[in-house]
């Protein structure tokens, strides 16, 4: 089926998906990726940018080692550690904000100091409270720390900003910036925004309808987290642009 | 709290107005059988027997409630258990009370131990079809979190499985406690030389009425104890996370 490895510090994190498919209610198979290739060099952050429903929610879980059952090969960057935020915050709720994160630690490291993390992330005055009585921006803040507590070797997101009012994703954004840049974690995030991808990433992949796989690439150039807003429209009218012939292009091979 | 206590003055207001106009040796009222529990605890009868009575109720409730939560956690987590044990809880379920009793005598002797097991195999099945259905409601999503994070088994039983039982073992155990204590007066009355269900039978016999109400109403009164002081206090313990939503 498949075989995860994991090498030095420096490796990429290596994700190709030959088929993935999904036994429909009716029992007939739906494939949903088909033939995806990704390779996102160490310490980079990667933005994997789709229509709803394409797929992206599947992709990023086998590339968590969530879900064994595809064909193909995943190679994650270092020890492999993984840390992970939902789409949903996914918080237990019968523990506080501190116990939360603390969970996540490995054993030795369960009492290690994170003041500095949850000071960036503005938690320092709930660490006591319970997810039942955070708002979303601070139950995702929440859970951005839990997947940085752990100093993952990669780090996945999913759709971490939607419906969040613009003032709060905007600070969320520049704070997954600064978190990303000082630890140079391989990042995936997976998102339908093209705009918010320009602005965090340094490489961008776009992903055709079902069966899933990727149509197009390209590597922004540095620095990122500070693209103006003028720099980003410029960036995404020509990605448009060769995203919408791409797609032509792929439907001409058919 | 005061509500409940006006309901219950209520009650032995009802019953001392139906004993004064019986005014019946078949039902006495209820300074008569207050005076027979006070009589009776002063020569050490009524203690040694709820003793005896609650040891066995401890000790059935304990192991249904043990295997229970093991079988019905199994049988919740994996289709293949539930299809093969499935026909053996429906068994059970359907087996009368009186004839596990009888089977446990029989086989086993007329000893505590058959005792304690046939009221414990009577309530398991019970505790298995809560737990079952518990289990079967476990968000799949915190699952994923836990795996992700690499959480050990311990953590993940302790931080993300009991929590969200908790509310099926404080339903299983309510119950559980009530029926269990029911059965066990019979098991008493069949095959013990002692406890409340013992007492019960021989007082039968003479119709002593005040010594069958005085025995009962000792023992509620001290299941209600036991749920306010235990049962009550750690169900709200383990949901005090709901107690001020955003």
């Amino acid at each position: 089926m498949n075989d995860a490895q994991s090498a030095g510090d420096a490796a990429p994190l290596e994700l190709r998906i030959d088929a993935k498919s999904f036994l429909s209610a009716d029992g007939t198979p739906v494939e949903v990726v088909r033939g995806f290739e990704l390779r996102l060099e160490a310490g980079s952050f990667g933005a994997l940018i789709g229509p709803s429903g394409c797929g992206k929610t599947t992709i990023l879980k086998i590339a968590a080692g969530l879900d064994p059952d595809f064909r193909g090969r995943l190679g994650v960057p270092g020890s492999g550690r993984l840390g992970i935020v939902f789409q949903e915050p996914r918080l237990l709720p019968w523990r506080t904000v501190e116990q939360n994160i603390r969970l996540a630690l490995p054993a030795h490291e369960a009492a290690s100091d994170l003041t500095e993390l949850v000071e960036i992330l503005g938690l320092g005055s709930h660490l006591a409270r319970y997810p039942g009585e955070l708002s979303l921006g601070l139950a995702r803040r929440t859970a951005i720390a839990r997947a940085f507590a752990v100093r993952p070797d990669f780090l996945l997101l999913d759709e971490p900003f939607v419906s969040l009012d613009d003032a709060v994703a905007t600070r969320l954004r520049n704070e997954l910036v600064a978190l990303t840049t000082r630890t140079r974690t391989t990042t995936l995030f997976v998102t339908h925004d093209l705009a918010e991808a320009i602005q965090l990433a340094d490489r961008l992949f776009f992903l055709s309808d079902r069966p899933t796989r990727i149509i197009s690439e390209k590597t922004l150039p540095p620095p990122r987290g500070t693209r103006s807003g003028d720099v980003i429209a410029s960036i995404s009218d020509e990605m448009r642009l060769l995203v919408s012939q791409a797609t032509a292009e792929a439907k001409r091979g058919c | 709290m005061l509500p409940r206590i006006y309901s219950l003055a209520a009650l032995i207001a009802l019953w001392a107005l139906a004993a004064a106009l019986a005014q019946s040796r078949l039902l006495p009222g209820p300074l008569a059988i207050g005076a027979t529990i006070l009589a009776d605890t002063r020569s050490g009868e009524l203690p040694y027997q709820i003793g005896w009575t609650l040891g066995r109720v401890v000790g059935s409730f304990a192991i249904a409630m043990g295997l229970g939560i093991i079988a019905g956690y199994a049988m919740g987590r994996s289709r293949t258990v539930d299809r093969y044990a499935d026909p053996w809880l429906v068994v059970l379920l359907n087996m009368p009370a009186l004839v596990t009793i009888i089977f446990a005598y029989v086989w086993i002797g007329l000893n505590e131990t058959a005792a304690i097991l046939a009221v414990a195999a009577n309530k398991l099945p019970n505790v298995v079809v809560v737990m079952r259905e518990g289990t079967r409601a476990l968000d799949p999503d915190f699952d994923e979190m836990a795996k992700a994070f690499k959480f050990t088994r311990f953590l993940r039983i302790r931080h993300v499985v009991i929590p969200q039982l908790a509310p099926y073992l404080a339903a299983s155990s309510r119950s559980g406690l009530s029926i269990v204590w029911k059965i066990v007066l019979v098991v008493e009355l069949i095959g013990r030389p002692n406890g409340v269900g013992f007492v019960l039978g021989s007082a039968f016999s003479l119709f002593d009425m005040a010594k069958i109400l005085s025995y009962a109403i000792s023992f509620i009164a001290l299941m209600l104890v036991i749920e306010s002081l235990l049962v009550q206090p750690l169900e709200r313990r383990a949901i005090r996370w709901r107690r001020r939503p955003a």
